[in-house]
């Protein structure tokens, strides 16, 4: 059968195993932008409502309340893509399953244990439970949902990273991975970097779009105080970060030096060895036929300078691997530069927001309120080339090294893949257009005096009512 | 089949709560996404909706605990299992996406509310069908060979998986007329009650079905159920159904809204205990036992340690929170 469903695929001109590695692209794109943005936006609404309960002053309710509809509406396209992402490693990757999930499954595990569970029965009284009990206990109750967000983002971060670099494992008898030790596995060496890194992102992805959506109101009334605090905010997170993160993603890139260097030289367009100092590649167009990078626009030693703090460090290329083993370089090389990129336009946008705050002209400069509206994506497109980097580099394996994506995928028949693929391309167009519809509509909306939470319990609201929350400051 | 507990046996036991669990939080979910069509106004959808509002994430989480607790205990079974069903389980995935967002979107839309509300009942249907056809495609068993599943991507379609799909649409059903007598008041709970007798009567007629026809499937089921000694354990759980049957008549006779809820919720029991014993020990029917597909010693034991601690707490402030959203939902202010 498994033969049968082969030569069926190929007569069609598409192999299953490029349908399902479409498909999890795909549904993992659309699936990353809502968590990024919620784990940034948890914790910022955790930080609202505690600024609330300390001051007291209506306008952090305001924001709290504002932002809080459009949580709600996030989040909700984030458990639902999640969901598919869960059976998505039984449908099409079962091999995958039945090798790593001794390993895998249990982090997995672990996150719906300690992270989804808690974000999910928080999340309730979070939304709609402020008058039920009352603004401290509501107030633990966002704190839990924040602190879920970021306990998933351990787990499956942990998880991905065993794949880039597995540690603590064994090989069993029926050719499964098993822990050998769970610590190991679970702090497996790129992990921290990752973790670290991708949290750092997600916060960033917030800032701007909470920044992106203060100065859209700032530009039609400087006045808004609403709009002022979120914008303030915003862009002290993006002064701050930026550059971190900057750091950061230098680390994790070192880091990938040391355990995944075949990734590194994708990233960095090296087919060539330079025994004697390799070059930093600013811009070309890498030709994998040919292996090499056409029209190159370099630095002379540069790169060895950044990667090896050294101008004169020898650096191996891809010349030195088998060609079966080379990753896909022009994406990996073209998203890397996409997200550097982006995370260089984060740190201008900060310093120069940094420059007004200290001219006086945060709430005033046109100039700076284009720019970060205009930087309102850049979180979730440096998000995706990130991790389209990150995702492609480790290829042509699942599990980096040792289990081959070929060897990975379920013996499945080309044609059911493909339509279970063309079936969430419909539905996810569908879906989640109308959701960012919805979500830009909120946001199109300044934050009111009195502005109230998401729409529940209160059906009279249908009737064209606003329900009220006066009476519940504390 | 020895008597003491051994760790597969165990986590088979963990997985299948999980799973129960989904099933009736999520089925009564579920349920008012079937019922929807048949409440058309505005006011009476909207009660339906807040009514589950605050918890239904939480419901549904016990589904990814299901579905991922079995690749991390059972990996084998979830590698043969998922491809296996793979038309019913994206079809579900599908179903709950138009469920989910339904709840967040449909107050999004201006005057074109009844999309979503379209979108909540369809993903409803489909999720709740999908979920039975694949209950009916796991029992009729797969085609295994090796570590793989070895058959087509419509094998799952069967007249008897058919016949699961429509009992679990109708189970859900009653679960979700059951949530709306609790949770509801007036004239909506008069209509629930109504919808119930009906629904209570189809739901024991597809019990009855399902338990018929599932001796057929293979001889190994009749078996279980019918020879002795085993019939001294089995007997008892259509016993339990007629009592249960009767008090739930009893219930919906004197209209106590707080019974017929747990009521349902106790024949799903049953009709799930019935399942694990036909089942019990493969885990893929007649191909892959709980033994053969658990995973290694290590995975399940560190995976229980979680387990110990996490699902008592879970329990708890899952409970506190349906505890705070207690009480009949309400139009209007209160």
């Amino acid at each position: 059968m498994y033969g049968d469903a082969m030569s069926w695929a190929n007569s069609w001109g598409l192999n299953a195993v490029d349908l399902a590695r479409a498909q999890f692209a795909f549904t993992m794109s659309f699936h990353i932008v809502f968590p990024a943005f919620s784990i940034g936006l948890a914790s910022y609404l955790a930080v609202l409502e505690a600024r609330w309960l300390l001051t007291g002053r209506e306008v952090f309710l305001n924001l709290f309340n504002y932002w809080l509809k459009i949580f709600s509406v996030a989040f909700g396209m984030g458990v639902v893509s999640g969901i598919v992402m869960s059976y998505q490693f039984g449908t099409n990757w079962s091999v995958f399953a039945d090798k790593a999930g001794p390993v895998i499954g249990p982090l997995m595990a672990y996150e719906v244990l300690t992270a989804f569970f808690l974000e999910a029965g928080f999340l309730g009284v979070m939304l709609f439970g402020l008058e039920r009990v009352g603004p401290k206990l509501h107030f633990f109750a966002t704190a839990m949902v924040a602190v879920g967000t970021l306990i998933s983002a351990f787990w499956i971060l942990s998880a991905n990273s065993w794949m880039q670099t597995p540690a603590g494992y064994a090989v069993n008898a029926d050719g499964q991975f098993v822990a050998a030790d769970w610590l190991k596995a679970i702090f497996n060496p790129s992990f921290p970097y990752r973790l670290v890194h991708m949290v750092l992102a997600a916060y960033l992805t917030t800032a701007l779009v909470v920044g992106a959506v203060g100065a859209f109101h700032l530009l039609r009334d400087q006045h808004l105080a609403g709009p002022r605090v979120m914008f303030s905010m915003a862009m002290w997170m993006a002064t701050l970060v930026a550059p971190i993160q900057i750091l950061a993603g230098d680390q994790h890139g070192l880091n990938a030096l040391e355990h995944q260097p075949v990734k590194i030289m994708a990233m960095e367009g090296h087919y060539q060895s330079h025994p004697d100092g390799a070059p930093l590649i600013l811009f070309g167009l890498p030709d994998q036929e040919a292996g090499k990078v056409k029209y190159a626009i370099e630095i002379p030693r540069m790169g060895s300078l950044i990667l090896k703090h050294s101008p004169d460090a020898p650096m191996a290329g891809l010349d030195t691997v088998p060609r079966e083993n080379w990753p896909p370089v022009p994406i990996t090389f073209w998203s890397f530069r996409i997200m550097v990129g982006m995370g260089l336009l984060m740190f201008g946008l900060g310093l120069f927001s940094l420059w007004c705050r200290w001219r006086g002209t945060l709430y005033q400069s046109r100039l700076l309120h284009l720019f970060a509206m205009a930087m309102g994506p850049a979180g979730f497109i440096a998000v995706l080339a990130g991790w389209i980097t990150t995702e492609t580099g480790r290829q042509p394996f699942t599990v980096y090294g040792l289990l081959r994506t070929a060897e990975s995928a379920s013996p499945l028949a080309a044609p059911a893949v493909g339509s279970s693929l063309l079936a969430f391309v419909i539905v996810y167009f569908a879906v989640f257009a109308a959701g960012v519809i919805y979500l830009l509509r909120l946001m199109a909306q300044p934050p009111h005096p009195g502005e109230a939470g998401p729409p529940s319990n209160i059906p009279a609201r249908a009737a064209g009512i606003t329900p009220a929350v006066e009476g519940i400051a504390p | 089949m020895s008597a003491a507990i051994d760790l597969a046996t165990l986590w088979a036991f963990i997985i299948a709560f999980a799973v129960f669990v989904y099933v009736v939080m999520d089925g009564f979910d579920l349920g008012l996404g079937i019922l929807f069509p048949l409440f058309p106004a505005k006011a009476d959808r909207d009660v339906i909706m807040n009514s589950v509002a605050p918890v239904w994430d939480g419901n549904e989480t016990w589904l990814v605990l299901g579905g991922g607790g079995m690749m991390a205990a059972f990996p084998l079974a979830y590698s043969v299992l998922m491809p296996a069903l793979y038309t019913p389980m994206i079809a579900m995935l599908i179903g709950l996406i138009f469920r989910g967002v339904a709840f967040e979107f449909r107050w999004r839309t201006q005057g074109k509310r009844n999309r979503w509300d379209l979108a909540f009942a369809g993903g409803s249907w489909l999720a709740a069908l999908a979920q039975g056809i694949a209950l009916g495609a796991i029992l009729q068993g797969v085609h295994v060979e090796g570590r793989h599943y070895a058959g087509g991507w419509w094998d799952w379609l069967t007249p008897f998986s058919i016949l699961t799909g429509a009992a679990i649409a109708i189970g859900y059903a009653l679960l979700g007329a059951g949530w709306l007598v609790l949770k509801t008041e007036g004239a909506l709970r008069d209509k629930a009650y109504h919808l119930c007798w009906y629904l209570l009567f189809a739901m024991l007629a597809a019990i009855a079905t399902v338990s018929i026809a599932t001796p057929f499937l293979h001889i190994q089921y009749a078996q279980r159920w019918f020879t002795w000694p085993n019939v001294i354990l089995t007997a008892p759980v259509p016993i339990a159904v007629a009592i249960i049957t009767v008090l739930l008549l009893r219930a919906l006779a004197n209209k106590q809204d707080s019974q017929p809820f747990p009521l349902v919720l106790a024949l799903f029991a049953l009709s799930y205990a019935g399942l694990g014993i036909s089942m019990y020990p493969y885990i893929v029917p007649q191909s892959i036992t709980i033994w053969q597909a658990a995973s290694p010693e290590n995975s399940q034991l560190f995976m229980l340690a979680g387990v110990a601690i996490l699902i008592p707490l879970i329990l708890g402030y899952t409970g506190w929170a349906y505890w705070v959203f207690r009480g009949k939902v309400r139009g209007g202010y209160h």
